[in-house]
């Protein structure tokens, strides 16, 4: 997932750091980026992402990251960095007679 | 299309830009952008972010005096929203590279601004219910455009802001039936309500669109989907057969229905009266601003308290071993 943290840049002195928040909007769901919160320590930016993002019982799990603890691939090296889409990969490839049924 | 000559292969990064936006594609954080592109959104995302916030006030000014705990509850509740809509904004915001305190400095100093709409007093309960319907629902129908414009964080704050939003004008049009539907007096103060919320939420959809200076551009970049007057005539569309269910009066001598166009034709906006607010002089401008910062500046021990607790657990509190 690409992360959305506010630039590198250095915050403010005495800034509140940035942390990122996922939720898991239920059992049996991954977690899932919602956007971020800034607080003192991590208890109370849990507490803060529980007011913020799920208000409407859209969560049963939060994850915090510190933001500045995210690696993130370059956004630039898009079509070298990542493989090309082989078609040889799916399964819509290959031809399988009708005779053979489902496959 | 401004771009930064520093930045290497810059036409091809421009280039590559274009060729998102063309095929439909969101912008992300960290994709290259041209300066003027970061800078139009920053400025947009940051007014809308500063008018979430600075709209809980027209609100909260009824939240001790809501007629019923029901409706007291519900508009905490959706005061908490305008809280929490600020929130997200101000997230998306950030990814493109300013401070959270940077923002708030830019507000408090008066050099971003927020919707012109709150700059108006909440005199009755029904304002509540005014607000909701009339300034939620204006609102609502800029907001739907947005959740398709062509930065990804914007467009996902959009997203889950809308969601909330349609509860707001909900419960701003349920008020506003009981009200129209009470006795004489409640009847009266709606119409009021109405008649004094009216043109303040045409306008707020911004300039018509020979005056608006962001427009071209902004339609180019998939910032904005459609321009201020297509957005208000939609908003006129939707709103007026309700004031009709209502039994209220539009103050809008020239409304009339044109069946050759199939819309609402209405009358003159005010635009002096409009940028005489944005300059500053509404009926409460000072006063919203002035607010915000005293509430700032009376939550500075808490911010400062909260960073002196985290630095000392995080270099260790010295136990007490007595």
């Amino acid at each position: 997932m690409q992360h959305e943290t506010a630039s590198p840049a250095t915050p403010a002195v005495g800034a509140n750091p940035l942390w990122e928040v996922f939720v898991r909007a239920k059992r049996g769901l991954n977690h899932v980026h919602a956007g971020s919160v800034h607080a003192p320590d991590a208890a109370t930016a849990l507490r803060h992402a529980r007011d913020v993002y799920t208000r409407r019982a859209e969560g049963v799990s939060i994850w915090l990251v510190a933001s500045t603890a995210i690696v993130a691939s370059d956004p630039d090296a898009q079509g070298d960095w990542f493989e090309d889409d082989k078609p040889y990969r799916h399964p819509t490839f290959y031809t399988v007679s009708d005779e053979v049924g489902h496959l | 299309m401004e771009q930064s000559s520093t930045v290497p292969n810059g036409s091809a990064r421009e280039s590559h830009f274009a060729a998102l936006l063309s095929a439909g594609e969101k912008i992300e954080p960290r994709d290259w952008m041209p300066v003027a592109y970061r800078r139009t959104m920053i400025r947009q995302i940051a007014q809308h972010a500063h008018s979430e916030v600075i709209g809980q006030q027209p609100e909260g000014n009824w939240i001790t005096r809501a007629p019923s705990l029901a409706r007291k509850a519900i508009l905490v509740a959706k005061v908490q929203d305008e809280a929490g809509h600020g929130l997200y904004l101000y997230s998306a915001c950030e990814t493109l590279g300013i401070s959270r305190d940077e923002l708030n400095e830019l507000l408090h100093q008066g050099r971003q601004k927020y919707s012109s709409i709150f700059n108006y007093p909440t005199l009755s309960w029904a304002d509540v219910g005014a607000i909701g319907w009339l300034v939620d629902g204006a609102a609502i129908t800029n907001q739907v455009t947005l959740t398709r414009t062509s930065y990804g964080p914007y467009a996902r704050a959009m997203v889950r802001i809308c969601k909330e939003e349609s509860f707001h004008q909900r419960q701003g049009f349920e008020i506003m039936t009981t009200l129209a539907q009470g006795s004489e007096a409640q009847r009266a103060m709606a119409q009021d309500a109405l008649d004094r919320w009216w043109w303040p939420s045409l306008a707020m959809l911004g300039p018509p669109d020979e005056q608006s200076t962001h427009t071209d551009q902004s339609l180019q970049w998939g910032i904005k989907l459609e321009t201020n007057d297509e957005i208000r005539q939609r908003f006129v569309d939707q709103t007026v057969p309700q004031a009709h269910f209502l039994g209220l009066h539009v103050p809008d001598e020239a409304l009339a229905w044109n069946e050759g166009r199939g819309h609402w034709d209405f009358g003159d906006i005010d635009w002096d009266a409009f940028w005489e607010v944005v300059r500053g002089n509404g009926p409460c401008n000072h006063e919203r601003l002035a607010h915000k910062v005293q509430a700032w500046q009376d939550g500075a021990w808490v911010r400062e308290a909260g960073l002196a607790y985290a630095a000392k657990q995080a270099h260790g509190a010295p136990r007490n071993s007595a």
